[in-house]
C-alpha cells in the first residue's frame, strides 16, 4: 500500500500507510494527527484539513475542482500557490512517497 | 418493543415508535435496539426501513441517486402527497436541480465569510456572559441557548426588528414537520399559519438588509446563478434551518458540560478545546435526530433488499453511538476526534450552515469557560418534544464567576 509523510509546522514528520485508496485526510484522521481537524468529514466544505503540497509532488496531483478552490480562500492559515484540501487527494499508488506539510492552524 | 424476528426478506421487523413520547423521553435504549437487531430494519408502524449503525446511515447519506431527497425528507413522500409548504430548492432537491442552489448557499456561508463575521459573533457572545454573570442564577435554554443565536443570526441574515418572534415557532413546524402525521405535527401545522406568512414576508429582497446573508443571496439573483422567484425560497431555508438548530446544538454543549464538570475543567484548562467540545456535543446529543430518504429504485443495502419508492429513516443519533465506529460512544469527551459524525449529516446534503453552527459555538463556550468557574444545575431540565429535533425547554443553572 501507498505511505505518504506528513510533516508537522515544527518540522517533526510521520509517515503513514495509506488503506484502500483512502484520502489523504482519512490516513491523517485514522493515525490521530493533531494539525488535521477535517471537522466536515471529507465532504469539501470546512477546509480545515488544509495542507501544502511539496513542490515536486503538486502537478502530480489530481486536478482542483472549483467548490475545494473557494474553500482554500477562506483557510485559518495562509493560502500559498501550493495549498490543497488532503479530503480531494485520494492516495493511488503513483502518490506513493507523497509528502504534505501541515498549516500552523486550521480554524 | 419487541424485534418479531426475520421476514421474508431477512429484514427485521420491529414495533418501535420513533416519534412517540416515551421514546423521545428517553430514545438510547431504543436506540441499542435498532441497531443490534440488523443493519437494516422495517418500522410497521410507520411501514419505512429504518438504518441505525453508522456504516448504512453514511452510505445512505452518501447514495443520494439510490436514496434521493426530492420526494421529501420527512415521512410524506411528495410524489402521493402534497407537501405542507412548497418543497425547499436545496433540502427537498436532488442533482442537477440541488447542485446549483447549494453552490449558492455555500458561497453565502463558505469560511472566508465565517471569517468577516467572527469578531461580531465572538463580541455577542462575551456581551452574553456578562448578561449571565449579572444574573448568576438563570435558565441555560432561554437565556443562553436562545438569546445568543438570536442576539446575532437574525442580524446576520438583515432580517427586521419586528416579528422575531416567529422565528423558532416556524422552525419548530419546519421540523415536526418531518415527522408522521402524529399530534405534534398535526398541531404545529394547525397553528403555523401566522408564522408562515412572517417568514414568506421576510424572504423578499426589500425585506433584507444591504450586507446581511439574505441579501446576499438575492444578489446571486443579478449574478444569474439563481432566479428571482428561487431567491426568496433560499431565504427560507436559513429561517428554517439556522436557528432553532444552533439554540439546539448550543443547548446540547451547556448540557453535557454542565452534567460532566471534569469536561468543563479540561476546557477551562485550554480555551482551544471550545470548537472540540461543542462538536462532541453535536456528536453526542445530535440535535438534528433523524432524517428520510426515498429509494429510487430496488436497491440492496447491507443484504437487505429495498423496493423502489420506499421511505428509509435515518438514525443520524444512533449512528453517531454506534460501538461498531465510536470508543466509548456513550461518553461525552471533548478531546474526541469526531471527524466523520453525522450530526450535520454527510454527502452532497450536509448541513449547509455548520461554518455558522460551529463559529457560534466555539465562541460562545470559550466566552463561558474564560469567565465562569462553575455551572451547577439547580432544578429539574425539561424537555422540549419534537419529531426531529432533541433539546431542552428549560435547565435551570446557578453560576460562579471565575
Amino acid at each position: 500500500m501507498p505511505a505518504i509523510t506528513f510533516i508537522h509546522p515544527d518540522g517533526k514528520s510521520i509517515r503513514i500507510e495509506t488503506v484502500g485508496g483512502e484520502s489523504a485526510m482519512r490516513a491523517a484522521t485514522r493515525h490521530g494527527l493533531d494539525g488535521i481537524l477535517a471537522e466536515c468529514g471529507g465532504n469539501a466544505m470546512c477546509a480545515t484539513c488544509h495542507v501544502y503540497v511539496d513542490e515536486a509532488w503538486l502537478v502530480r496531483l489530481p486536478a482542483m475542482a472549483d467548490d475545494e478552490d473557494a474553500l482554500l480562500d477562506g483557510t485559518a492559515a495562509e493560502r500559498l500557490p501550493n495549498s490543497r484540501l488532503s479530503c480531494q487527494i485520494d492516495i493511488t499508488p503513483e502518490l506513493d512517497g507523497l509528502v504534505l506539510r501541515m498549516p500552523e492552524r486550521q480554524v | 418493543m419487541t424485534a418479531s424476528g426475520s421476514v421474508g426478506s431477512g429484514v427485521p421487523h420491529l414495533d418501535v415508535d420513533p416519534f412517540d413520547m416515551k421514546f423521545f423521553a428517553d430514545p438510547y435504549p431504543t436506540h441499542e435496539l435498532l441497531r443490534e437487531a440488523g443493519p437494516v430494519v422495517y418500522l410497521d408502524k410507520w411501514k419505512v426501513y429504518g438504518v441505525a449503525r453508522y456504516a448504512e446511515v453514511h452510505a445512505v447519506l452518501n447514495d443520494p441517486a439510490t436514496f434521493c431527497s426530492s420526494r421529501g425528507v420527512g415521512l410524506s413522500d411528495f410524489k402521493k402527497e402534497t407537501p405542507w409548504r412548497p418543497p425547499s430548492l436545496i433540502l427537498e432537491a436532488d442533482p442537477p436541480a440541488h447542485t446549483r442552489t447549494r453552490a449558492v448557499l455555500s458561497k453565502v456561508l463558505s469560511p472566508t465569510v465565517m471569517k468577516q463575521v467572527r469578531d461580531r459573533f465572538a463580541a455577542a457572545a462575551e456581551e452574553r456572559v456578562d448578561a449571565l454573570i449579572e444574573k448568576s442564577s438563570f435558565d441555560a435554554i432561554t437565556d443562553l441557548a436562545e438569546a445568543y443565536p438570536l442576539s446575532i443570526f437574525p442580524d446576520a441574515l438583515g432580517l427586521k426588528p419586528e416579528g422575531r418572534e416567529h422565528l423558532i415557532p416556524y422552525a419548530s413546524v419546519v421540523f415536526n414537520a418531518f415527522g408522521p402525521p402524529n399530534r405534534l405535527r398535526q398541531e404545529a401545522i394547525e397553528r403555523s399559519t401566522p408564522h408562515q406568512a412572517y417568514v414568506a414576508e421576510q424572504c423578499q429582497r426589500e425585506n433584507l438588509a444591504p450586507g446581511g446573508f439574505g441579501a446576499c443571496i438575492h444578489a446571486q439573483v443579478d449574478e444569474g446563478a439563481i432566479t428571482a422567484t428561487e431567491a426568496p425560497l433560499l431565504v427560507r431555508s436559513l429561517l428554517s434551518a439556522g436557528l432553532d438548530t444552533t439554540v439546539n446544538g448550543i443547548g446540547a454543549a451547556v448540557y453535557c458540560l454542565a452534567r460532566f464538570p471534569d469536561q468543563w475543567q479540561r476546557l477551562r484548562n485550554d480555551l482551544s478545546l471550545a470548537r472540540g467540545a461543542f462538536e462532541e456535543a453535536v456528536r453526542f446529543e445530535s440535535p438534528v435526530q433523524t432524517f428520510f430518504r426515498t429509494t429510487t429504485r430496488e436497491v440492496e443495502l447491507s443484504g437487505a433488499r429495498i423496493g423502489e419508492g420506499e421511505k428509509v429513516l435515518m438514525f443520524l443519533a444512533a449512528a453517531n453511538r454506534d460501538p461498531r465506529r465510536w470508543d466509548r460512544p456513550d461518553s461525552y469527551d471533548i478531546t474526541r476526534r469526531t471527524s466523520g459524525h453525522v450530526g450535520f449529516g454527510s454527502g452532497i446534503h450536509m448541513c449547509v450552515g455548520q461554518l455558522v453552527a460551529r463559529l457560534e459555538g466555539e465562541v460562545m463556550l470559550t466566552a463561558l469557560a474564560r469567565r465562569i468557574a462553575k455551572i451547577e444545575i439547580t432544578g429539574e431540565p425539561k424537555r422540549r418534544f419534537n419529531n426531529t429535533l432533541r433539546g431542552l425547554d428549560s435547565l435551570p443553572v446557578t453560576i460562579t464567576p471565575a
